[in-house]
Formats: structure tokens, sequence, C-alpha cells
């Protein structure tokens, strides 16, 4: 089972200056001071690696918040299934 | 025509990863010049593809996955002695410093650096190369200039990179030319897998002097000039292809 929690947690981990807590759901990722190019493909690494699951670049262009980029990686896994 | 120091008439080219992009153009470009070609690739179809888009005829076309040694062993065996080699397959994948794994780093340096080297190797030892061939190594860029993600990428080109010259240096008494290109972003599959978005393609593409990415045949054409005779006292260098990317940053 996928929790946003954990995808949360394993997402914040990507940021250098970014601190956890002011990472939620709803954050508008692209918006962060710290948000880059380094840590997008981080991001796109950490999600092939931890999940299985490969999101191109612009997937993550188009997701606007945490939560559209977490539903995409389940809706992923679930046509995986 | 008279004496056409650009044509590849009479010469025969082993060409490596000739089933797209880079590969594919430069045996097609070969073709159109006159060259009979040896084209090899891992994929049946798609090398096909390319055969029958050669030009002219007596070429051949091998099934091989130059990373594996028995499929090498065939194909130096397979092929006639050679004026020119390109030495091409590659492939690629993005990611940070942070998630390289040695899975990814071995399979990447397997193809584009340890599988070069060792059917250069193998089709020397096996004097396939004719007195005055020429080789030439598909390098990249990203031996010189790097960007984020491409570090395993970018350390296998500079690998290949400097074995072109070694080459150079060690083939040079048998009159045997060596050189490496080093091209920008070419619009091949390669590079249109999805790890960069439109918009950041679009702004990579402002970077370079003449505002676009390459196209396959525009390498090929490079290529082409260092396997013909209008090259011939040019050995060991490693040639920029790349719109004048290199000035902008």
């Amino acid at each position: 089972m996928v929790e946003i929690k954990d995808f949360i947690k394993n997402f914040a981990e990507q940021f250098d200056e970014t601190e956890f807590e002011m990472i939620t759901a709803e954050t508008e990722f692209h918006e962060l001071e710290d948000y880059s190019s380094l840590v997008a493909l981080s991001v796109i690494a950490m999600i092939d690696e931890i999940y299985g699951v490969i999101i191109g670049a612009n997937e993550m262009k188009s997701s606007v918040t945490v939560c559209d980029l977490f539903n995409k990686v389940v809706a992923k896994l679930n046509n995986g299934k | 025509m008279g004496n056409n120091p650009f044509s590849l008439v009479g010469k025969t080219i082993l060409v490596t990863g000739a089933s797209s992009g880079i590969g594919r153009s430069t045996a097609i470009e070969c073709s159109r010049l006159g060259a009979k070609l040896i084209i090899t690739a891992r994929n049946e179809t798609r090398l096909r593809e390319t055969f029958e888009s050669l030009e002219g005829n007596d070429h051949l076309q091998v099934i091989a996955d130059v990373t594996k040694s028995e499929d090498m062993a065939c194909l130096v065996q397979s092929i006639p002695p050679l004026d020119g080699f390109v030495c091409n397959a590659g492939i690629t994948k993005r990611k940070p410093i942070n998630f390289v794994n040695e899975n990814d780093l071995r399979e990447i340096f397997e193809v584009n650096a340890f599988a070069s080297i060792l059917l250069t190797k193998a089709l020397a030892k096996a004097k396939k190369f004719n007195r005055g061939a020429s080789l030439v190594f598909t390098s990249s860029k990203a031996a010189k200039i790097v960007t984020v993600g491409n570090s395993m990428y970018a350390a296998s080109k500079a690998a290949i990179e400097s074995f072109a010259r070694s080459c150079a240096v060690e083939f040079a008494s048998k009159g045997i030319r060596s050189n490496a290109i080093l091209p920008g972003m070419v619009e091949t599959p390669l590079v249109s897998g999805g790890m960069l978005s439109e918009e950041e393609m679009e702004q990579d593409k402002a970077r370079y002097l003449l505002k676009r990415y390459g196209k396959p045949e525009e390498v090929a054409w490079a290529i082409v000039f260092l396997l013909s005779d209008a090259s011939t006292w040019i050995t060991a260098i490693s040639l920029d292809i790349s719109g004048g990317g290199r000035f902008v940053k």
C-alpha cells in the first residue's frame, strides 16, 4: 500500500534547503525557491527507485501539487497490476 | 565528375548502432556517397528498416549485441576488411549522482565504452582495418560540457573520446586515422526519451548559437567527411558538432 505521507517524506528528501515540514500534499512544488532541474530529476529518480514507476519530465511539469504527482504514481502502479 | 575527395566509392564501412538516430543516418548518407555498408545493431526490425533505406547494392546487415563476446566474435569473423569504422552504438540514462546505481552504470559503460573498445581491438587484431582506414567514434559534447543528471553518460563518452586518440596514436603507423565526434543535442530517439520537458528543451535550444538541436544527418555529414579522402591529414581530433553550442552557457 502506497501512503501519501511516505511519498511526501521521500519527495521532501530531494530538497537541500526546503524543510520537510514545509511540504504538504497541497504544496505547489514548482513554486518552491529550492526547486530546480536537479531536484526534478532527483524526484523522477526517487520515484523510479522506490516505486518502480517512470514519470516523464512532462508529467512532472503538469503536476501542480505534490498530491497531483502522487496520484500519477498511484495510477501508474494500478495500471501495472 | 572527375576526382571527388568526398566520395566514398570503393570504401567498405562498418557502422554500429545503425538501427536508429545518428547511426542510421550515417549508414544512409554513406550509401548515398557510394560506400559499401556493413550495419549492425541489436534490434532486428529497426536494423532492417535502415538496411532497406540504403542506396545501392552489396550491403550487409548483421544483428549483433556488441556487449556479448560471442556476438562480437561472429561479427568480426563475418565481415570483409574495412576502410571505415563508425563506432557509434550508445545508450543513456539520466540520473542525478545521488541515484547512480551500479547496474545502470555498468550497463552504460558496457555499451558506450567497453563494447566500443573491445570491438575496435577485435577488428584490429583480426586485421580488418585496411591501410589508410578511418575510425570515427561517436563521443558527445557531454564529454566536455556536462548538464545535471548526465554523469554516467558523460563519463562514458569522455572515455570513448580519449580512446579515439589512443587509436590514432597506436594505429598511425598503418596509416589508420582515428577521430572522435562530439555532437550536441541531436533529435534522435535517445534524447526524445522524455527526460526533458518540452519547455526545458526549448530553453536548451536557445543556448545554441543556431537556436536549434541538430538533425542526425547533420552529424552524419561530418562523419562522412572524416571517413572520406577529404580528411586524410586529420587524425586524433575531437570534432565539435553542435550548432555553436559551446559558446553560450
